[in-house]
């Protein structure tokens, strides 16, 4: 039984709550900067991947994790930010400039389609962003003197401070690149989400009318929120781009925006660490089927068999067993354990139980 | 010119009139009490202080604001707060985050400090939480700092929905039934409290109760009110003995 005692206002302000809990994430932190002096670059390439999805990830989780509306059209964002940064290059902006305007673009289109779609609540919202992830689609292909169209586009090295990078000849570098910007966005997170206007993300995700009450602007909160996350997703975007080498109109599809929605269910919605847990499922879990494909083949004496669909229909399956009985996801799994060994023998069997709630004051919609 | 002032302010609902052409005034410092049987449009006055709902006529002064010209978020930076008939939380934050909401009317910070979390805005978090650990101190709620909403007993939900309102530094409390589903204990703690918000911070209040005994017991001055009109205004005693009360209340002497 660990129990942190609390001397100081600061204690609860700065983002770790201890220094044992404060020397985890260092090493954690040492972990992954060490990581390519560990594994091959194969792993290399499967870790970066996973580390765009959870940049992803984080930009869904503001939205829906944190502010609670719902999004099925980040695949949308993640391609205008792909496709801004890539057209950027092309004119001689360098990847410098290049990149963090893509994210900033992304995030003003964001802010614009959010005026309109956030009066809709739930799955309203949830169907109006599907469309704008169906149009996307079209929208690559009609706008072909741009996007490239059908044919699509090819990623040119990047330059950053003097050093040329580019995904298949330097992966090193790549996923040093890639860290980075994941380690800004996360201390960007953390920040927001300790000072007032991360919690007016909660506020009006748990009780709009209470929140407004409390002097918080609802439209200019969900604007801001939905700018946000499209901003992080555009940034991902951009990087999965780079790392995809080359894509057209179908490479960020409608399964896309829907996978990234699992991820953040999966992970765990609300928590920062959500986006990073599902992102590790996500990216490890085509290499993890593959190989086991293999191992099963071999069992029976033959070569490895492809089934069609086998990735989707696990992966909806691991959504459906999350959904049933987890629907805190891994985080929120990890924390009922953590609390159960913190408080052992305490630990209560309904302590993370949600009360229902019936009487509602009336939502005046 | 009163501290609050509603005026011949009427509210429809398709055929319902909800509030008819109710018009009362609120002194600084006072304890106002709103009584009625169910349905007689006491929340719905709350509600279109709060603008959550436009009245087709009248007006909504307070404090030298027209709040029927202010959207219904700049209602609490003028001062006034407010609790809900069936305790509106953010259910997933704890007792904590809750309070630190109520501190967003004086949020002097922007996004792109907070991104950085600047010595500004950690300054700013510093006086949030030391005026909301006296808030914490004044009802009690130590033992619950730390709690998620979603876990605790109703009665707490209660008080802590009180401090979440007296977090904003309000000049106008509004309180929807302070004491509906609290035992005679917590009711008894609730009036104290009620006593020395007016008393000890020089607050306003203007609630809307059931229970007689707290609202005799506190209140100044009380409107009774049926089917969305005035019955009487007046002292507790004065309306508890007003015929028209009685007779809403008890129905027709045979």
């Amino acid at each position: 039984m660990r129990i942190v005692f609390k001397t100081d206002y600061m204690q609860d302000i700065r983002p770790w709550k201890d220094t044992y809990q404060l020397m985890l994430y260092m090493i954690l932190l040492a972990v992954v900067i060490a990581a390519p002096m560990l594994i091959d670059d194969f792993y290399l390439g499967e870790l970066t991947n996973v580390l765009i999805w959870a940049l992803a990830g984080m930009g869904l989780m503001v939205l829906t994790g944190h502010t609670g509306q719902a999004s099925l059209g980040h695949a949308a964002f993640l391609a205008f930010g792909c496709y801004a940064n890539i057209i950027m290059m092309e004119q001689g902006v360098p990847f410098m400039v290049a990149f963090p305007l893509a994210g900033l673009l992304t995030g003003l289109v964001g802010v614009i389609i959010a005026i309109p779609a956030l009066r809709l609540h739930g799955i309203y919202l949830a169907i109006a962003t599907l469309a704008m992830s169906i149009l996307t689609d079209d929208i690559i292909v009609l706008t072909e003197t741009w996007t490239g169209g059908v044919s699509g586009k090819y990623a040119p090295p990047v330059n950053v401070f003097g050093f040329d990078i580019d995904r298949w000849g330097t992966p090193k570098e790549f996923y040093y690149l890639v860290l980075g910007v994941v380690v800004i966005v996360t201390l960007g997170y953390i920040n927001l989400m300790r000072a007032p206007l991360g919690r007016s993300f909660i506020a009006v995700r748990d009780s709009e009318v209470s929140a407004q009450a409390m002097g918080v602007d609802i439209a200019r909160t969900k604007a801001m929120s939905f700018g946000l996350s499209c901003a992080v997703t555009g940034l991902a975007g951009a990087l999965m781009g780079l790392f995809a080498g080359a894509f057209n109109n179908e490479t960020f599809s409608v399964i896309i925006s829907i996978e990234l929605l699992m991820m953040i269910v999966i992970g765990g919605l609300g928590s920062i660490h959500g986006a990073f847990l599902g992102a590790i499922v996500i990216g490890f879990l085509p290499q993890f089927l593959s190989i086991s494909k293999e191992w099963v083949g071999a069992l029976f004496g033959g070569s490895s068999v492809a089934i069609p669909g086998l990735e989707f229909g696990v992966f909806g399956f691991i959504l459906i067993l999350f959904i049933l009985f987890e629907p805190m996801g891994i985080y929120g799994r990890w924390l009922k354990i953590r609390t159960f060994i913190e408080l052992f023998p305490f630990y209560r069997k309904d302590m993370f139980k949600r009360q229902k709630s019936y009487l509602k004051t009336e939502r005046l919609r | 010119m009163s501290f609050l002032e509603v005026k011949d302010t009427t509210l429809k609902f398709g055929g319902v009139t909800a509030v008819d052409n109710l018009s009362f005034s609120v002194e600084e410092g006072e304890v106002f009490a709103i009584v009625g049987p169910n349905g007689a449009g006491k929340s719905t006055v709350f509600n279109l202080i709060s603008r959550f709902y436009d009245p087709i006529a009248g007006s909504i002064v307070f404090d030298g604001h027209d709040l029927l010209k202010s959207k219904a978020s700049e209602v609490a930076t003028f001062g006034v707060a407010r609790t809900f008939q069936n305790i509106e939380l953010f259910d997933q934050a704890t007792v904590l985050e809750n309070l630190l909401v109520g501190r967003h009317r004086h949020r002097g910070t922007n996004f792109v400090s907070e991104l950085f979390f600047t010595p500004s805005v950690k300054k700013q978090e510093l006086q949030s939480r030391h005026f909301v650990e006296e808030i914490i101190d004044f009802l009690d709620l130590q033992a619950y700092r730390e709690k998620r909403i979603a876990g605790l007993p109703y009665g707490v939900r209660k008080v802590v929905e009180v401090a979440r309102a007296l977090a904003t530094d309000p000049k106008l409390l509004l309180l929807d039934e302070p004491a509906s589903g609290l035992s005679v204990e917590e009711t008894t703690d609730m009036r104290w409290w009620i006593d020395d918000i007016r008393r000890q911070m020089g607050i306003t209040v203007l609630m809307v109760e059931h229970d007689m005994g707290l609202v005799s017991g506190v209140s100044d001055r009380v409107l009774a009110m049926a089917d969305g009109a005035k019955l009487a205004l007046g002292t507790p005693q004065e309306v508890q003995s007003d015929p028209a009360v009685i007779e809403a209340y008890l129905g027709h002497v045979a």
